[in-house]
């Protein structure tokens, strides 16, 4: 069974329909690469799998439970789905340390010292065990970017959603994010991401899609759509992004 | 007829002045808790009671305080309520404080940007659990320095009580005026004892808005 299922999902700003009947499923585990224009529709797919959108039609079910608008059900979900943004949105008024602490305090009632403990391993999995006490603001965007990956792993959640998160780095930082993330991948993390990193998506993701006007217009093993792109848009869009 | 020294005059305008400070002090304290109240109202309030915290705010930033502090002067009269000056200006400056401070803490917190609120959200916050541990400890730190430098139209505002005879530094100076046939000395005065209350609290406001600014975000 699929742990995301995305049944007929529709969701329109106003007069304007920006998801258009998506159907898409994600099995445990599996590492899937959204692609496409922006205005797309891609970020807005995945803001409506976590809840942050809420939708006009179809349905959205992650392990067996259907997402529904109340508090309870959207809290339920959260702790099912971690997301990741692309502004990072660290908590500026906390160090890393208690950025990764809080939600695990506050939402799932763990202990300071347990909190600590967890917060210190997720620190130490992407590589910054020594920036605990530092403050977002007295970290790099590569670093920044990883503190809210160790955050979102804190809550142990079954899978992870990923909005273009090293759009807003420097070139250079954005290594080591994907570096982050292609340890995840490994290690069996179910990941949904919105990316503009191809080679990324070619490297790692085990299925490819490609949305285009709202729809998912192709999708396929990353070798596939990659090499014998069937669409003109998407063979359109490759031949820009390459 | 008396004679009143420059010693007197001040004598007398800085006893007055202490009323100046409580009617100050009561209005911010007293209108601060309220402004928090109608805030909370105004932005988890919904439909009901949001709407009404705007029109309360509009009626009380629209309207000059003088016609507050005589409506509820003689206004209460009306209903046989014997309204004492002091407790009709309490009342008046309470509800005019509250009006603006909710307004500028209102913009505070919609100055935190909306990715805290999704982030937060994502990690399973609820909405009083976004407010409490990431929204208003941010918001506190952008209105700490508006709030201040509100604190001075406070004090400015305590001023127009004496028009319904609450005799605090400004009607000291009217009846001491009278008294003594010298207003400019007298109204100098007075407005040299406003400044002093004022000035130290719009360099707080300066320092701490400089502060916020240069400092660490947290």
């Amino acid at each position: 069974m699929s742990l995301i299922a995305i049944e007929g999902l529709r969701k329109s700003y106003g007069e304007h329909e920006v998801l258009k009947g998506i159907d898409l499923e994600v099995a445990k585990g599996e590492v899937v690469a959204v692609i496409g224009k922006s205005g797309s529709g891609k970020s807005t797919l995945l803001r409506c799998v976590n809840g942050l959108e809420a939708i006009n039609g179809g349905s959205i079910t992650v392990d067996g439970a259907r997402l529904a608008g109340d508090e309870a059900h959207l809290r339920a979900l959260r702790l099912k789905v971690g997301m990741i943004f692309q502004q990072f949105n660290l908590f500026p008024h906390k160090t890393a340390g208690q950025n990764v602490m809080l939600a695990q305090q506050v939402v799932k009632k763990t202990g300071k010292a347990a909190a600590e403990a967890m917060a210190r391993r997720m620190l130490d999995r992407v590589g910054l065990g020594e920036k605990f006490g530092a403050y977002p603001d007295q970290l790099s965007g590569g670093q920044q970017q990883r503190v809210a990956i160790a955050r979102a792993l804190a809550m142990e959640p079954m899978a992870l959603l990923c909005d273009e998160i090293t759009s807003a780095l420097d070139p250079e930082l954005v290594g080591e994010v994907l570096q982050v993330v292609r340890g995840l991948a490994a290690e069996g993390m179910t990941l949904m991401m919105v990316t503009h990193e191809m080679a990324f998506a070619r490297d790692v993701c085990s299925r490819v899609v490609f949305m285009h006007q709202g729809r998912v217009h192709e999708a396929g093993p990353p070798g596939e759509v990659f090499a014998n792109p069937r669409t003109p848009e998407l063979q359109s869009f490759l031949g820009r992004v390459a | 007829m008396t004679q009143f020294t420059l010693l007197d005059i001040l004598r007398n305008l800085v006893f007055a002045t202490q009323w100046t400070v409580i009617l100050s002090l009561v209005s911010f304290i007293g209108g601060g808790l309220l402004g928090l109240g109608l805030l909370v109202l105004r932005i988890g309030g919904g439909r009901i009671f949001a709407p009404v915290v705007r029109v309360y705010v509009e009626l009380f930033q629209g309207t000059p305080l003088l016609m507050q502090l005589f409506l509820a002067f003689f206004g209460l009269g009306l209903f046989g309520i014997d309204v004492p000056p002091w407790l009709a200006a309490a009342v008046a400056l309470i509800l005019w404080t509250a009006a603006f401070l909710t307004e500028i803490w209102r913009g505070c917190v919609e100055a935190v940007p909306k990715g805290q609120w999704e982030a937060s959200a994502s990690l399973g916050m609820s909405y009083v659990e976004q407010m409490r541990h990431v929204v208003l400890p941010q918001a506190l730190k952008i209105a700490i320095p508006p709030t201040v430098g509100f604190s001075v139209q406070v004090v400015k505002g305590t001023a127009l009580t004496s028009i319904i005879g609450f005799t605090e530094l400004s009607k000291a100076g009217t009846v001491l005026s009278n008294a003594t046939f010298q207003p400019f000395t007298v109204y100098g005065l007075v407005a040299l004892i406003y400044f002093a209350l004022c000035f130290p609290l719009s360099q707080a406001a300066r320092h701490l808005e400089r502060k916020m600014n240069v400092a660490h975000r947290h």
